[in-house]
């Protein structure tokens, strides 16, 4: 009898724990797929959202944008900004049970600057080596002062993987990815889904409160609404700014939004190739007059349904770093015109090419019609969006409209662009008296000292005006009403620690 | 038989080679660097080069046509750019999900087309008759995408019957699976079973006045009789024929309802991979895609060899 007892219970508690009714699943829709889910090769915006949940980093990133511990409870710079002491969290796990120490984080590190595939070897060119000091302490040493290395172990660079797991994988680690992050890795179908459960032995697990994350690649905006709507998707993510209203009405949705740390640009050929032999690459007052006949606050109202805000620098108005010397200049078609005439122009035919997409197109039709009226003739070339980056890369443009999605550091949303020899400064300008600005400001760890320096390069590049800031978007997220907890963060990233469902 | 099947498998060969050096010069041709296009924002030139010199994409186009045609004869497509999977296996993923699209679109289509068609031809000239050459015409005419988002709009979300886009295996979940493709399979035969409709009414009608249908009515057959057993048994053969013909156009259909509804078939692997300069992906895709269609074009021959006798004195 009590055997039968026994044996009833332990019957019944075995289907109580596998009734999946206590189960919390959020499922979350993306607009594209992400690529290789390897923190070293990836490159795509959605694989950083996915590892988000997956691959702690050596530390995160506020929504306020300072950098805060996440696997490193501490760091301290040497005075001379050439070495980084990194103290390690005690007791993290792996997803296989194996644990996170100073050993772990030396072969990460090491993998992103060897491994043939890795992408995050310009990330990291500026450290020469790294070293386990302790079993809970790593030491970078630089080859020269870099104060953007701790935003770049923010991001893929400072993912830390299992090196058990990235030994035995090795450049196909992406097909069973190991991190320590809060879900660990269930299964993925191409172009269908990736599905994530909670990893019971995380370091934060009191802070977690889903069970299992599934992401959905669903490209077009106006279905990812839909499912969300219908109930199949608790979370869409880049939600179409001309949705912001129905779903800001939509009693059983949630709306989110914060302005992103990226930016909508024009490019200007300046001297890449002979095709920047023209008077618009030339001649900066044709530029600034092209910059002054366009009217950001119309554009922010008309195509982004009052969701952007007008720019005129790498930065967003809002960030600490942007130069409150040099306001978003207001419309001002006169002085416009008269620079035109200074430069002895009446007409000056400009070709602009443009993404093929639906918003770009609007975006840019209207500043075609706003610099019309200071003299300029613009010719827009729609080009599919590969075929853009091709052109703009080899030179073969004169105007080339592109976004940047931008980076936690200031230095990522300008060195590369503007410093002579930087890796994708397609505009070709080169300025050393910039160049220096620019790497002085990289390599000081003092941010006053820093702002200084952007500061003063700003006030160059709005004179010189090789790229056309446009504005700055916002990332948009809708959400059904019973989730709760998420916290919009101007890098784009859905952090699932402290969020919740039900009720 | 065997010697006509042999014969036909051997024209096939070069129609293959030709085939293969049209979509890799073509693709050759596009503007675009996959590997541009691969790295997205991260353009650092160092690791552009690098995946240059793994994919072999710095070596000439012969050369790389060669390289890939030597894989081929191994069984082997290479390796998509965009996830590092191999194209095989890519392919295997994705084309059962689409031939479970294209059946179930090709039931649509039937189950409306052809009763359709038959009341059509039946009832010429009356009300029912241009009813439905109304609703072929509007089945023609309507474009996928924009059916399928009001289906999605109106089914899905306010209604909540059918779940918005997405796919489950039918042998993981059959349900789910059935209740995933209801829509897209409806939106993708709506414009097959337009064509449908009007290829039976015609053939019907081409039947309905020959002489031994009126022989059979003066037999005193009954008109259902006459219709279904007389009359269609023999509109059916040119309709059989146009069958085959529509599976091109049930692909090229399946490639926008695919994205719609955000199905992971073979449509959604092309249209990806073309945007993305995956190689590879694309000449995988187009190949296999001619393979089918060679297939079926032999499929179609032996079978009307083997229903016409006549055909038999020419092979």
């Amino acid at each position: 009898m009590n055997g039968l007892l026994r044996l009833t219970t332990a019957l019944a508690l075995g289907v109580l724990s596998a009734l999946p009714a206590f189960a919390t699943e959020l499922k979350i829709g993306l607009q594209d797929d992400a690529d290789v889910l390897d923190p070293a090769q990836s490159r795509t915006f959605v694989g950083r959202i996915v590892y988000t949940a997956m691959c702690d980093k050596l530390v995160d990133v506020s929504p306020d944008l300072k950098i805060v511990p996440q696997l490193a409870t501490g760091w301290k710079w040497s005075d001379d900004g050439l070495k980084l002491v990194m103290t390690l969290r005690d007791g993290v796990k792996f997803h296989d049970e194996t644990a996170m120490d100073a050993a772990a984080v030396v072969a990460t590190i090491e993998r992103n600057m060897t491994l043939p595939e890795s992408r995050r070897k310009s990330e990291l060119s500026s450290v020469e080596k790294v070293e386990a000091t302790g079993p809970l302490e790593v030491t970078f040493t630089l080859k020269k002062p870099d104060v953007t290395l701790l935003a770049q172990l923010s991001d893929r660079a400072g993912m830390i993987v299992s090196p058990k797991a990235a030994k035995e994988l090795g450049a196909n680690f992406g097909s069973k990815p190991v991190c320590a992050g809060p879900f660990k890795f269930v299964e993925r179908v191409q172009q269908d889904r990736i599905v994530l459960e909670k990893f019971k032995d995380y370091w934060n697990k009191d802070n977690i409160f889903i069970d299992k994350v599934t992401y959905l690649p669903i490209p077009d905006s106006t279905v990812r609404l839909a499912n969300l709507r219908s109930g199949d998707l608790d979370m869409i993510e880049r939600l179409a700014a001309t949705d912001a209203q129905a779903v800001k009405s939509d009693p059983k949705l949630k709306y989110e939004a914060v302005v992103n740390i990226g930016y909508m640009a024009l490019y200007a050929n300046i001297a890449n190739g002979p095709r920047a032999d023209n008077p618009f690459g030339k001649d900066k007052r044709l530029r600034q007059a092209f910059s002054l006949a366009i009217d950001r606050d119309a554009l922010n109202q008309i195509v982004y349904e009052g969701t952007a805000v007008g720019g005129n620098q790498p930065f967003p108005p809002n960030s600490p770093w942007y130069n409150k010397a040099i306001p978003v200049p207001a419309r001002d078609v006169e002085k416009a015109k008269a620079l035109v005439k200074e430069a002895g122009f009446d007409r000056v035919p400009v070709e602009m090419q443009i993404p093929n997409n639906p918003v770009a197109q609007q975006m840019m039709q209207i500043v075609q019609s706003m610099v019309a009226e200071a003299g300029f003739d613009v010719s827009l070339k729609s080009t599919e969006f590969a075929t853009l980056l091709d052109e703009q890369t080899r030179g073969n443009y004169q105007l080339s409209r592109s976004d940047w999605s931008g980076r936690v550091d200031p230095d990522g949303n300008i060195h590369q662009f503007i410093t002579c020899k930087g890796g994708i400064n397609d505009t070709k300008y080169c300025n050393p008296e910039v160049d220096k600005l620019l790497n002085e400001a990289r390599a000081s760890t003092d941010d006053a000292v820093r702002k200084q320096k952007y500061d003063a390069a700003s006030v160059i590049l709005n004179d010189d005006m090789p790229i056309i800031y446009l504005g700055h978007q916002s990332w948009i997220w809708a959400l059904n009403k019973s989730v709760t907890g998420f916290v919009p963060a101007p890098d784009g990233m859905i952090r699932l620690t402290g969020m919740k469902k039900g009720g | 038989m065997p010697v006509f099947i042999g014969k036909r498998l051997l024209v096939a060969i070069p129609t293959l080679l030709i085939i293969s050096i049209f979509v890799f010069s073509l693709q050759k041709l596009l503007p675009g660097d996959p590997v541009l296009a691969m790295a997205g924002e991260e353009r650092d030139p160092a690791v552009l080069e690098l995946l240059r010199e793994k994919y072999h994409l710095n070596d000439p186009i012969p050369v790389q046509y060669v390289n890939w045609l030597g894989g081929v004869l191994k069984g082997d497509l290479g390796i998509s750019l965009r996830t590092n999977q191999p194209v095989l296996e890519l392919i295997g993923e994705k084309l059962p999900v689409t031939i479970q699209l294209a059946i179930m679109a090709m039931i649509f289509a039937f189950a409306i087309g052809v009763p359709m068609g038959i009341l059509a031809a039946v009832k010429k000239n009356t009300v029912l008759d241009y009813i439905a050459s109304i609703v072929a015409l509007s089945g023609l005419s309507v474009p996928n995408f924009w059916l399928g988002i009001m289906l999605i709009l109106l089914v899905s979300v306010n209604l909540g019957w059918l779940p918005a886009s997405g796919y489950e295996s039918i042998f993981v979940d059959p349900v789910r699976s059935l209740q995933t493709m209801i829509m897209p399979a409806f939106v993708l035969g709506t414009a097959l079973a337009a064509t449908l409709m009007r290829h039976t009414r015609s053939a019907m009608l081409g039947v309905l006045s020959a002489d031994y249908i009126r022989t059979a009515r003066a037999k005193g057959l009954s008109p259902r009789e006459v219709v279904l057993s007389h009359s269609f048994r023999n509109a059916l053969l040119p309709v059989i024929t146009l069958t085959a013909l529509l599976f091109g156009e049930l692909l090229a259909g399946a490639v926008l309802t695919e994205q719609i509804f955000t199905i992971p078939g073979f449509g959604k692997l092309i249209v990806d991979a073309v945007f993305n300069r995956d190689y590879a992906v694309v000449q995988g895709v187009v190949m296999c895609t001619a393979v089918g269609f060679i297939l079926m074009n032999l499929i179609a021959d032996v079978l009307y060899v083997l229903l016409n006798p006549r055909l038999r004195a020419s092979l």
